[in-house]
């Protein structure tokens, strides 16, 4: 679904991403961990395709097309979705009316007519409540206000309505109490099946006791210095990223 | 990345053309161009007024000849020389059309490109509309259904000629002929306008609209506009202008009046369209209005008012909150891009006891535009009890426009209570990338977050207008992101 080749990335001419190589199937979890400034936003951010960010070096393959050219909402008409660690607010545009439009403007693009009230109705009802969203919710303004935990379930909230072949979580776990963690990740595990993907990028092991990975990756200096199984990040959680740095450098 | 990027947007923007800018050729029965107590005396004459509507006029262009333009708003123009302007421009074909089928047909096209099909508004929103093309009424819709109630709304000139013991009570009594320069000019020379009178405790069963239009060459538009509710009446009165671009600046200088009498409202929405100039500054509407009502006891007037056009604006509807228990409201949206120039707000003025007031201002700034709040407060050394809410936000686009606040507060009571809230934001990267991840391109994004801003003042607007307002929006900001 998604490959990644030797990727070189940077901002205003600082190199972030010094050759990541990556590669995720139809129904995996892949996990990035890292420490801060290890470039893993960047590479959310360059997956998503943020204009700041240019690549120097390498590919970056989605369903066997290049993206490189595609802008930020072609990507995400192709089925890309990121989960922002900082969700914007915007006074005003209620979630409802937010997501409507994110669903229409992405059927337009796949040449789809809009979606009927009707169905688009049920799927806010049936949607919200499996992630356990009051529908009072749906009429405030997106993010103004919002708890942290609230973003992060809007959030995912939007991911389950949109139904996204890959969705990169990035940080989503940050400013969550062990409730709030446990509702994301039981609504990433539900979303989840065999045909789409996710790329969960954290600093802690705890959101993986929730959503188990199938390949968990190292992240340090803009590189993949470590890949492994579900237990690699227990063992991140044990010794920190030092060793990984140790061992590394040897 | 190959993106749209920023610089596109404005490329586009500047290329962009006004989306109305056509021009209809109806032969018009135009005066020569000039000001002097002649011209005010042959305009009267063509309206076939009394002679005290004359002496009126009159006294109002000596007031005139006295005064000197105000030069206090945060607006730079080159004044108009107003010599040059021709006041008086009436479409030929002139006598009052019983069906549309009569109407020139050139100009029901000139409806049609604006997407305004009186015929379908007849029949979808059942709002009676008084059509103004270049000063004189052509069409009068719905006057039947109005009349059966006893509500008058029909032009200025013809309430002159049929309600004259109502026009002379009235006109100039909110906004005297001496105000100010341009209400003095307009009381001068006003070609014509709307006027309106709803008769004691009716509730008027639909929406009054009016399409104002510019139209002839180098004529400045001079409505007047009189509306009137009686005791316990209530109307709400809509006002929507669109115009064609021209290369030379026009000049617009309405007057409007609103009279509320003891517990009655009056609701007056406009929707201003018109025509900006072009990206490089050139041409463009100077739109200078003087709009004032007046609230008797309990009574309510509600401006409601979305600006996205002309090159510069001068505007401060406002009420004199005369009447105890009476409540003056204030909500407006002006929109300014490449180098408009808008200097708007209102007055709330309280004079009698218990009176509150409502003042929420929306300015959205874009290009190289000037956007200004300018409101006064004004309490009353005997207003007991006033209560003023004011709330006035700016949204910011690119880094090359401005957006200021003038707030003014004259609290001469103690019992007052005056609130004054402002935020300044400026739509973020992060907020259209945020859009963009979830499939909105950055057009519709910018129409989002506009909309979304604007949201509060959108409501107050009658249904029908308000879809049109929103479309307005999204046209007159299309491509412009910082």
């Amino acid at each position: 679904m998604l490959r990644i080749n030797n990727l070189h990335a940077g901002v205003e001419g600082k190199s972030i991403l010094k050759g990541i190589d990556l590669e995720i199937k139809p129904g995996e979890i892949h996990a990035i961990m890292g420490p801060n400034g290890s470039g893993k936003s960047t590479l959310a951010s360059v997956v998503a395709g943020k204009e700041e960010y240019e690549i120097s070096e390498g590919e970056i393959f989605y369903e066997g097309e290049d993206i490189e050219e595609l802008s930020v909402e072609e990507r995400a008409h192709k089925g890309i979705f990121m989960s922002f660690q900082y969700p914007v607010e915007i006074p005003g545009v209620t979630v409802t009316n937010f997501i409507k439009t994110a669903i229409n403007e992405t059927r337009k693009a796949q040449g789809k007519k809009e979606m009927p009230a009707n169905e688009m109705l049920k799927m806010l009802r049936d949607k919200s409540e499996m992630l356990d969203i009051d529908r009072k919710f749906l009429s405030r303004s997106l993010n103004e206000g919002f708890s942290g935990g609230e973003k992060k379930r809007n959030e995912i909230f939007q991911m389950a309505m949109l139904e996204p072949k890959l969705a990169i979580l990035d940080e989503t776990d940050s400013g969550l109490d062990i409730d709030a963690l446990k509702i994301v990740a039981n609504g990433v595990n539900i979303l989840r099946s065999e045909s789409n993907a996710v790329l969960v990028i954290t600093h802690y092991q705890r959101l993986l006791d929730y959503i188990i990975p199938d390949y968990v990756h190292v992240l340090m200096d803009g590189k993949i210095v470590k890949s492994g199984g579900k237990e690699l990040a227990h063992e991140l959680e044990e010794k920190g990223y030092d060793w990984i740095k140790d061992e590394v450098s040897v | 990345m190959n993106k749209y990027t920023e610089d596109d947007l404005r490329e586009e923007l500047k290329t962009k053309e006004y989306e109305y800018g056509f021009y209809t050729d109806i032969e018009s029965d135009t005066l020569p161009p000039g000001l002097n107590e002649d011209i005010v005396r042959a305009i009267s004459k063509k309206k076939n007024e009394p002679e005290w509507m004359t002496e009126w006029r009159l006294e109002a262009f000596r007031g005139w000849l006295e005064m000197e333009e105000p030069e206090w708003a945060n607006v730079i123009y080159e004044k108009p020389d107003f010599q040059a302007i021709s006041y008086y421009s009436a479409p030929n074909k002139k006598p009052k059309y019983d069906s549309l089928d009569e109407v020139d047909p050139e100009l029901l096209d000139t409806f049609n490109k604006l997407g305004i099909s009186i015929d379908e508004q007849k029949k979808l929103t059942g709002v009676a509309m008084d059509v103004v093309v270049d000063s004189v009424s052509v069409a009068t819709t719905f006057k039947k259904t109005l009349a059966e109630k006893g509500i008058v709304f029909c032009s200025i000139s013809e309430a002159i000629q049929e309600h004259p013991e109502l026009v002379k009570k009235y006109l100039g009594t909110v906004v005297p002929r001496t105000d100010n320069f341009y209400a003095a000019l307009n009381s001068a020379v006003f070609s014509d306008g709307s006027f309106c009178y709803i008769p004691k405790g009716v509730h008027c069963p639909m929406e009054l609209s009016t399409y104002f239009r510019i139209n002839q060459a180098g004529t400045g538009q001079f409505e007047r506009t009189l509306v009137i509710a009686d005791e316990g009446s209530y109307v709400s009165y809509l006002e929507g202008c669109t115009a064609p671009s021209r290369d030379e600046n026009q000049l617009h200088a309405a007057v409007v009046e609103l009279i509320a009498l003891d517990d009655a409202e009056i609701k007056y929405s406009t929707v201003q369209n018109w025509f900006p100039g072009n990206a490089k500054g050139e041409g463009g509407v100077f739109n200078f209005v003087t709009k004032r009502g007046i609230c008797h006891d309990r009574s309510k007037i509600s401006w409601t008012q979305v600006e996205t056009g002309s090159a510069v604006t001068w505007k401060y509807p406002s009420c004199v909150l005369k009447g105890n228990d009476s409540v003056g409201e204030f909500y407006s949206i002006a929109v300014t891009n490449n180098y408009q120039q808008a200097d708007t707000g209102t007055k709330m003025i309280h004079l009698g006891k218990n009176t509150r007031s409502t003042i929420i201002s929306k300015g959205i700034s874009a290009g190289k535009s000037q956007n200004s709040y300018r409101g006064l407060v004004k309490v009353n050394s005997r207003a007991e009890n006033a209560r003023n809410f004011s709330q006035c936000d700016s949204l910011l686009m690119g880094n090359e426009c401005g957006a200021h606040t003038f707030p003014y507060i004259e609290a001469n009571n103690k019992s007052a209570q005056i609130e004054h809230e402002a935020t300044t934001s400026k739509i973020g990267e992060d907020q259209i990338f945020y859009c963009n991840q979830r499939g909105i391109d950055t057009e519709k994004a910018i129409a989002l977050i506009v909309n979304g801003f604007s949201k509060e003042v959108l409501n107050k607007l009658p249904m029908e207008f308000a879809v049109e307002a929103q479309k307005l929006l999204e046209i007159s900001l299309e491509g412009s992101v910082g």
